[in-house]
Order: C-alpha cells, then sequence, then structure tokens
C-alpha cells in the first residue's frame, strides 16, 4: 500500500487481486479515507456501493478474475472532494454501449445496472481506456461545506 | 455478515426471511438458489421479508428481479415486504419499485396473495 501526504491532499493506493474478496477490501480502504473526510453518514453508504460496483466490473468483467492481472485503486483526499481511480487490466469497454437499464425493454434484465448506480450515487464520473490494456474509472464525491 | 435465509409457512404462502447482505457472490448466489428450489417445489405464493436486509447491490437487485421472473414464469407470485429506505431508493432510481408488489405488513401481504 502506498501513502502520499503532500499539502492538504492525501493519497492511498493498493494493488489488489482479481477476486471478490478485493471488492471488500477497496470499500473498506476508500471508505477509511472517506469517513476520516468527514464525509457524512449517506454519503459513505453512497460512496462505499459506487467503489463495489466499480471494484466488480473491474474484477469481473475486466479483469474476468485472471490470478495474473490485478485491480490498482487509489483514494485521494483533498479538503472539497474525494477522488477515487480504480483500473483494470482487461480488454475495456465501450461506456455508450451499457444498455440504459431504466429503458422500458430493459427494466426485467437481470444486470446492467452497476454503471448506473455509481452514476447516480457519485458526482463525477470518468472512463478511459488505458494502453495497452485496461480501464481506469475515476470517481468524485464532493465534501458538502456545513 | 453475508446473507441469512429462512423460509416458514403461513397458509398457503411461503415467507422468505432475508437478513444481511444480497452482494454478488455467495450473497446473491444462496438467494437464486432457495428461490429456485422454492419453485421447483411447486411453490406459487411467495412473500420476500427483506426486512432484516442492511444491503443490496447491482447484483443483488439482479436477483430480485430474477427471483420475479422465474416465479412469474411458472405461473406463481413473488412480492416483497418490509423494504428498508436504502433498498426501498435503489428500486425506486432503478425503476423497480412499481415493477414489484411491495407490502409493509405481514398479515396485509399475506391477503393480498389470496
Amino acid at each position: 500500500m502506498g501513502k502520499n501526504t503532500g499539502g492538504e491532499a492525501e493519497t492511498v493506493d493498493e494493488f489488489l487481486d482479481s477476486t471478490l474478496d478485493s471488492v471488500d477490501s477497496a470499500e473498506n480502504l476508500v471508505l477509511d479515507v472517506a469517513q476520516k473526510a468527514g464525509f457524512p453518514e449517506e454519503d459513505l453508504h453512497k460512496i462505499g456501493m459506487a467503489v463495489r460496483e466499480s471494484m466488480v466490473n473491474a474484477v469481473v468483467h475486466g479483469n474476468q478474475y485472471s490470478a495474473h492481472k490485478k485491480v490498482h485503486v487509489s483514494v485521494s483526499k483533498a479538503p472539497d472532494r474525494l477522488t477515487v481511480t480504480i483500473a483494470d487490466q482487461g480488454k475495456g469497454f465501450d461506456l455508450e454501449k451499457v444498455p440504459d437499464p431504466l429503458a422500458d425493454q430493459n427494466i426485467l434484465r437481470f444486470s446492467g445496472r452497476g454503471m448506473f448506480l455509481i452514476r447516480a450515487f457519485m458526482d463525477e464520473l470518468q472512463v478511459r481506456r488505458l494502453s495497452p490494456l485496461g480501464t481506469e474509472v475515476t470517481l468524485v464525491k464532493y465534501l458538502e461545506r456545513k | 455478515m453475508s446473507v441469512k435465509l429462512s423460509s416458514r409457512q403461513v397458509g398457503d404462502v411461503a415467507v422468505l426471511d432475508v437478513s444481511g447482505r444480497i452482494t454478488l457472490g455467495e450473497g446473491s448466489s444462496a438467494l437464486r438458489d432457495t428461490l429456485r428450489d422454492m419453485v421447483s417445489k411447486g411453490q406459487k405464493k411467495i412473500l420476500l421479508n427483506l426486512g432484516e436486509v442492511s444491503y443490496i447491490d447491482s447484483s443483488g437487485i439482479g436477483e430480485l428481479v430474477s427471483g420475479f421472473t422465474t416465479v412469474a414464469n411458472h405461473g406463481g407470485q413473488m412480492k416483497l415486504l418490509g423494504l428498508t429506505k436504502r433498498v426501498k431508493d435503489l428500486l425506486q432510481i432503478t425503476k423497480l419499485y412499481t415493477v414489484f408488489d411491495v407490502h409493509d405488513d405481514e398479515a396485509g401481504a399475506i391477503r393480498s396473495f389470496a
């Protein structure tokens, strides 16, 4: 695990195996930082859920449980926001081609709600293809000033 | 805590009490296997009590949908009981809240199957 503290920003990162246990590890890693950053309980739930969904995408769809591939999780805390990046080493996917889970014909589909929930729970979502292989998802949640 | 499932019979309705977390892996597969087992035994009226479910992810939502359609495809009905606020919110933002028949009290839910 790496830890970097520079000024008011702090970054923690970890390379995790492509297993479902890593989904829990990533959630715990991020929530630990988010809690210290002062996010309220409801936001912690949303952040945790978005991280779980992103990790499931990385482990299951990206790396396809490969023992040779890792998921790189990085979480940065700034005074006004939490930024989480989750990068896999898989073949990648086209976000535009993910079917809309709210469309009438998709409502009763078994799967396909993960990205939608991530978008619903975080303030920003960016997906970018890595070279030569991999997908990096960046999630941002802003801390509301009281 | 992973998921815990326990079934009981109330008249001709099978009530499946679910507690813990319904997430990808053990939690979602246990729910899927139990619902399929109930359907294969000819159970047509299934009430899923989610009152003690603390957490559900997109995979868990998928299992609820899958269970709902599996039961319906076998000529039965699956209804939901006692949603926590978080589960209710999730079903609302995924537009599934109106797909399921959702109840707050068990007696009313049991009567609704008649």
